[in-house]
C-alpha cells in the first residue's frame, strides 16, 4: 500500500494562518508519503478547512513552507494547485448550475489537459463506469441531487489524473453502499500512488480506510495516530479533548396522538430530473421521531419542500396537520399551525448569508417579536444571544452575518432557532451533516429534549447510523415510494438497507391493493 | 505585489466610503475632462458644484430638482432591496404628470377644495397603473422587469406627447403642445416666499422617512429585505414574494407619479411635452449613491440636484455643453459599482521577494 519513497509527496512546514480574530492555522507540520490516505479529524472551527484551502492555494499562510515532491512551492492559486496535480472536492460544492456535467469539468482543465482529452464525454463515461460513481455527463447540474453533485466533484479531479486528492468530507452525503464505492476508488488511487487527504467526522470511517490520521484542535496539531490502532471511540476523545462523551443509545419512545398524516401523497417532479412522490402515507406522532432513511436523490428534497410548503402546489386532504387539512397553506401559513423546518441547505435557504445572526432569527422566528406589523428588534436581539448562548454558537456577536459562521456553527443556530420556536411537528433534513462530535451531541439532545416535551419529529437523513440513534419508528424512500413504517426496535440495518433498495415496492403493491377508494391527491 | 482579498465580512466603512470616493474619483475626471476641451477645471468645478448651492435662489431651484430625483429614489431603493429590478421610474412619473394634468384640467373650474388632493391622487394612481403591467407581466408571466419597464418608459413618453399635441393640447394655445394652465386651486402652495420651492419637495422628504421606516421598524420591510438578499430563504421562511413584488413595485409606481404630477402642479403649472429631465433615469443613480437606504438617498439626491443645476449654470456661464451633466452622472455610477468591489474584497500589500 504505502511506497515508502525517500521522497515524501506533500509536506507541510509550521503553517500559520491568522484571520481577524482567530488564529485558524497555528504552526502545523504535516507530511504526506505517496499513496497514503491521511485523515484529518477536529471539530468544527479547528482549522481543517483553512489547512486544505492553504494547500489548494485558495488562502495565502502567513508563515510556512509547502513541499511538494521534495521541492518548496509557493502554491498560489487553485489553478496552480491543479497544475502540480492537487485535486480536491469542497464541502460545498462548486458547480455552475445551470451547466452540464461534462462543461463543469472542462471548465477546471487547463488548455493543456483539454488537447489531451479527445473526447471529454467518453473520457468521463469510462472513469466512471472504472470507479463505479455512475456519472452522466450530458446532465445539467441543477438537476442533480447533493450525493451526484459530489460524485461530479470527485469525476472532476479524477479526470486531471491527480497526484494528491483532498476531500471535505466526502461522506457525509452518500449511502453505506455509496461509501464503500468511494472507498474502493480511494483504494485504487491509492495503490496507483495518489495520495489521499481525508476530512471527516465519521470516525469508523476513518478507522476503516485511513492510514494515517492528524488531529487538530484550536487550529494547533494536538495528536497524530495510525488509525487501524485506535477505536473510534478512542479517537473521538483525541478530538473534543476529556469532553468527548460518546453517544451512549438514547431511550426509544413511543408516540401518542397523532399530529401529521400524510395519505396517497402523489406529486409529480417539478423539475425534469427529479423524483416524483408516489403514494406516500405515514403518520407522525407526538413524542415520537420518525427517521427517513434514503439514497440521496430518491425524493427526499421533493418530499421535504411539499411538507414545508416550499413548494406550493395545492395537495389537499393529503396533509393533515392536527386534523387539520393544511395541503393548500403555504409555508409561512404552516408555521403559523405549529410547524418548523430545518431544510438541507444551511446557507442562502435556511439562513440569509448577508444577514445578521439577530436578522436570521427573525426570518422564521417572528412570533412575539412583531406586533402591529412593527419588530421589536431588542427582544429579537436579546433572544439570538440566548440562542447563541444555549447552543455554544461560535461567532462573533448576534451582528454577526450568517455567512461568516463555520458549517456546523450555523446549523447549531439553525437547529435552536427552529426548536426554539417550540413547534408541534419538526421537519429536519441532515440534522448533523458537517457538525462535530460535540455539536453532533448537542443537537441530538435538543431533539430528543424536543420529542420528549410531546413534538412529533421527522428526521430525513442519509447517515444511517444516526437514524437508528435517534429514531423511534424507521421508514425508508425509494424513488419516490416510501417504505412502510416500523419501530427501530424491531428492524436492522439490513432491512432498511434493501428498503433503501427499494425491496419493499413490489411488496407494497401485492399487499395495499384493495383499499378503500380514497381520493388521490395527484397533481 | 498587491493582491485582491476576499474579506470575510463586507466593510462597513467601505459601504459608506465608497460613494464619497466615487465622487471624488469622478470630480477627477471632470478636472481631466475639462482641462482636455480647453476650461479652466477649477472654474468648471466652481460653477458645476459650488455654485449651485451660493445664494438662496439657486439653492431653492436646487431643493425643486431634488424633489422629483428623490421621490422617485426612494421608491427605487425599495424596488431593488426586494430584486424588483424597476428601470421605469421615468415612465411612472410621466405617466403620473399625464394622469395629474388630465385631472387638473378636469378641476380647471372647480372651486372645490378636494380639487389639489384629488388631482395628486390621479398623479399617483397614474404612476401605479403603469408600475402594475410589467409587475402583472413579471409575477404571472416571469416577464424581464428590466426589459417591460423601460418599454413603458416608451408608452408613457409618447403618450403625453400625443396628449399635449391632442385631447390636453390648450385649445387657445394657438396650436403649441401645451396644456391650459391650470388653476390656481390644483397648484401645489410654495412654502416660502420668493422661492419655488413647493409642497412636493416636502413630500419627497416625508417620503423618504416612511421608507426608511418601513425598510427598518417593520416586519414587512424585513422582508422585502429577505427577498431580495435570498429568495430561497425567503421561500423557506414563507413570505409570500408575489405580495412583496406588488408592494414594493406600486409603491415606487405611486411615488414617481407623484413626483410627475408635482411637476406639472408645482413648478411648471401646465402640462409640457418635456416634464423631465430623465429624473427617473438618474433616480436610479441616487438610489445606488444612497446605498438604497431612503434616508442616504437624501444626500444622494441633493448631489445630483446639483449636478443639474450646475449644468445649467456651466452652459450659461461658460458655455460647456449640457451633455457635460448626464455624462458625470454616467461616470459616477461607473466609478460607484466599481468602489462598491472593496465591500467585499480588499487590497494587501505584501511582500514576496523572499520566495
Amino acid at each position: 500500500m504505502k511506497a515508502q519513497t525517500s521522497v515524501s509527496r506533500l509536506e507541510l512546514i509550521g503553517l500559520t494562518k491568522q484571520y481577524p480574530g482567530c488564529l485558524a492555522n497555528d504552526d502545523i507540520s504535516i507530511t504526506l508519503q505517496p499513496g497514503e490516505i491521511h485523515a484529518l479529524l477536529g471539530e468544527n472551527g479547528a482549522g481543517k478547512s483553512t489547512l486544505v484551502k492553504t494547500i489548494y492555494g485558495v488562502v495565502s499562510p502567513d508563515k510556512g513552507d509547502i513541499l511538494w515532491n521534495g521541492k518548496e512551492v509557493n502554491i498560489k492559486s487553485p489553478s496552480i494547485a491543479r497544475e502540480l496535480g492537487i485535486g480536491m472536492v469542497f464541502q460545498h460544492f462548486s458547480l455552475f448550475e445551470t451547466l452540464t456535467v461534462s462543461q463543469n469539468i472542462e471548465l477546471c482543465l487547463s488548455k493543456k489537459q483539454l488537447s489531451q482529452i479527445d473526447d471529454l464525454d467518453s473520457r468521463i463515461n469510462t472513469l466512471s463506469e472504472e470507479y463505479g460513481l455512475n456519472v452522466d455527463p450530458t446532465r445539467y447540474v441543477h438537476s442533480l441531487s447533493i450525493g451526484e453533485r459530489q460524485r461530479v466533484e470527485i469525476m472532476r479531479c479524477l479526470v486531471q489524473s491527480v497526484k494528491l486528492l483532498i476531500l471535505d468530507e466526502p461522506t457525509s452525503v452518500l449511502t453505506p453502499q455509496e461509501v464503500s464505492g468511494l472507498f474502493d476508488v480511494l483504494r485504487i488511487l491509492s495503490k496507483e500512488g495518489c495520495s489521499v487527504l481525508f476530512i471527516s467526522h465519521k470516525l469508523h470511517e476513518v478507522t476503516e480506510i485511513c492510514d494515517q490520521a492528524t488531529i487538530l484542535r484550536g487550529g494547533k496539531v494536538v495528536d497524530t495516530c495510525v488509525p487501524n490502532d485506535e477505536t473510534p471511540a478512542s479517537i473521538a476523545k483525541m478530538m473534543v479533548g476529556d469532553l468527548a462523551e460518546q453517544d451512549a443509545g438514547y431511550s426509544k419512545k413511543e408516540g401518542s396522538k397523532t399530529l401529521f398524516t400524510a395519505s396517497n401523497l402523489s406529486l409529480s417532479s417539478k423539475q425534469p430530473f427529479g423524483t416524483a412522490l408516489k403514494k406516500i402515507n405515514f403518520d407522525l406522532k407526538a413524542g415520537e421521531i420518525l427517521g427517513i432513511a434514503g439514497v440521496a436523490g430518491n425524493g427526499q428534497d421533493e418530499l421535504m419542500a411539499i411538507l414545508s410548503g416550499e413548494d406550493d402546489r395545492n395537495v389537499g386532504s393529503a396533509l393533515l396537520m392536527n386534523e387539520l387539512e393544511i395541503g393548500h397553506l403555504h409555508a409561512g401559513e404552516r408555521r403559523k399551525l405549529g410547524m418548523a423546518y430545518v431544510p438541507e441547505e444551511r446557507l442562502g435557504r435556511g439562513a440569509v448569508p448577508d444577514m445578521s445572526l439577530t436578522e436570521n432569527t427573525l426570518l422564521t422566528h417572528s412570533k412575539g417579536f412583531v406586533s402591529k406589523g412593527l419588530v421589536q428588534w431588542q427582544g429579537v436581539k436579546d433572544y439570538t444571544n440566548q440562542l447563541i448562548e444555549k447552543y455554544k454558537v461560535k461567532c462573533h456577536g448576534e451582528f454577526s452575518e450568517a455567512r461568516s459562521l463555520s458549517g456546523g456553527n450555523l446549523q447549531k443556530f439553525i437547529m435552536g432557532r427552529e426548536i426554539g420556536q417550540d413547534p408541534k411537528v419538526l421537519i429536519c433534513a441532515h440534522p448533523t451533516w458537517g457538525v462535530d462530535v460535540g455539536a453532533a451531541l448537542a443537537i441530538h439532545q435538543a431533539l430528543l429534549e424536543l420529542r420528549d416535551q410531546g413534538a412529533a419529529i421527522l428526521l430525513v437523513s442519509e447517515d444511517i447510523d444516526e437514524l437508528f440513534l435517534l429514531a423511534d419508528c424507521m421508514a425508508a424512500v425509494c424513488d419516490g415510494y416510501l417504505s412502510p413504517q416500523v419501530k427501530t426496535e424491531d428492524t436492522n440495518i439490513d432491512q432498511i438497507g434493501q428498503w433503501m433498495a427499494g425491496t419493499f415496492i413490489n411488496e407494497q403493491a401485492s399487499t395495499t391493493q384493495p383499499q378503500s377508494p380514497t381520493k388521490e391527491a395527484v397533481i | 505585489m498587491i493582491l485582491i482579498q476576499a474579506r470575510t465580512e463586507p466593510s462597513n466603512t467601505m459601504k459608506f466610503v465608497s460613494p464619497l470616493l466615487a465622487v471624488t474619483l469622478t470630480l477627477i475626471f471632470g478636472g481631466i475632462l475639462f482641462t482636455a476641451i480647453g476650461k479652466s477645471p477649477v472654474q468648471a468645478l466652481q460653477v458645476l458644484l459650488i455654485a449651485p448651492l451660493s445664494d438662496a435662489y439657486n439653492i431653492g431651484e436646487m431643493f425643486v430638482k431634488m424633489g422629483p430625483l428623490l421621490l422617485c429614489a426612494v421608491g427605487l431603493s425599495l424596488c431593488y432591496r426586494a430584486n424588483m429590478w424597476n428601470i421605469g421610474a421615468e415612465g411612472q412619473l410621466l405617466a403620473g404628470a399625464l394622469g395629474g394634468s388630465a385631472a387638473a384640467l378636469y378641476f380647471i373650474e372647480s372651486e372645490s377644495i378636494f380639487a389639489l388632493p384629488l388631482t395628486l391622487i390621479a398623479g399617483m394612481l397614474s404612476g401605479m397603473i403603469c408600475a402594475a403591467i410589467p409587475t402583472y407581466l413579471k409575477l404571472r408571466f416571469n416577464s424581464n422587469l428590466i426589459l417591460t419597464t423601460i418599454m413603458f418608459n416608451y408608452i408613457a413618453l409618447y403618450l403625453l406627447i400625443w396628449s399635449v399635441h391632442g385631447p390636453l393640447r390648450d385649445p387657445q394655445g394657438y396650436g403649441f403642445p401645451e396644456s391650459a394652465l391650470f388653476a390656481d386651486n390644483t397648484l401645489l402652495p410654495t412654502l416660502f416666499e420668493d422661492s419655488r420651492i413647493h409642497l412636493g419637495v416636502l413630500f419627497a422628504l416625508i417620503a423618504s422617512v416612511i421608507g426608511w421606516f418601513i425598510l427598518t421598524k417593520t416586519h414587512l420591510g424585513f422582508q422585502v429585505r429577505v427577498f431580495g438578499a435570498d429568495e430561497s430563504a425567503a421561500k423557506y421562511a414563507g413570505f409570500k414574494g408575489n405580495k412583496l413584488g406588488w408592494l414594493v413595485m406600486l409603491f415606487a409606481g405611486a411615488l414617481a407619479g407623484l413626483a410627475g404630477v408635482s411637476e406639472t402642479t408645482g413648478p411648471i403649472g401646465q402640462l409640457v411635452p418635456n416634464v423631465s429631465p430623465g429624473y427617473g433615469y438618474s433616480a436610479i443613480i441616487v438610489a445606488y449613491l444612497g446605498r438604497l437606504h431612503p434616508i442616504g438617498a437624501i444626500i444622494a439626491a441633493v448631489f445630483m440636484a446639483v449636478l443639474y443645476m450646475g449644468g445649467d449654470l456651466a452652459q450659461i456661464e461658460m458655455g460647456i455643453p449640457v451633455a457635460v451633466v448626464s455624462m458625470f452622472q454616467g461616470v459616477l455610477l461607473f466609478f460607484l459599482l466599481a468602489c462598491d468591489f472593496f465591500i467585499n474584497n480588499r487590497l494587501t500589500f505584501t511582500n514576496q521577494a523572499t520566495n
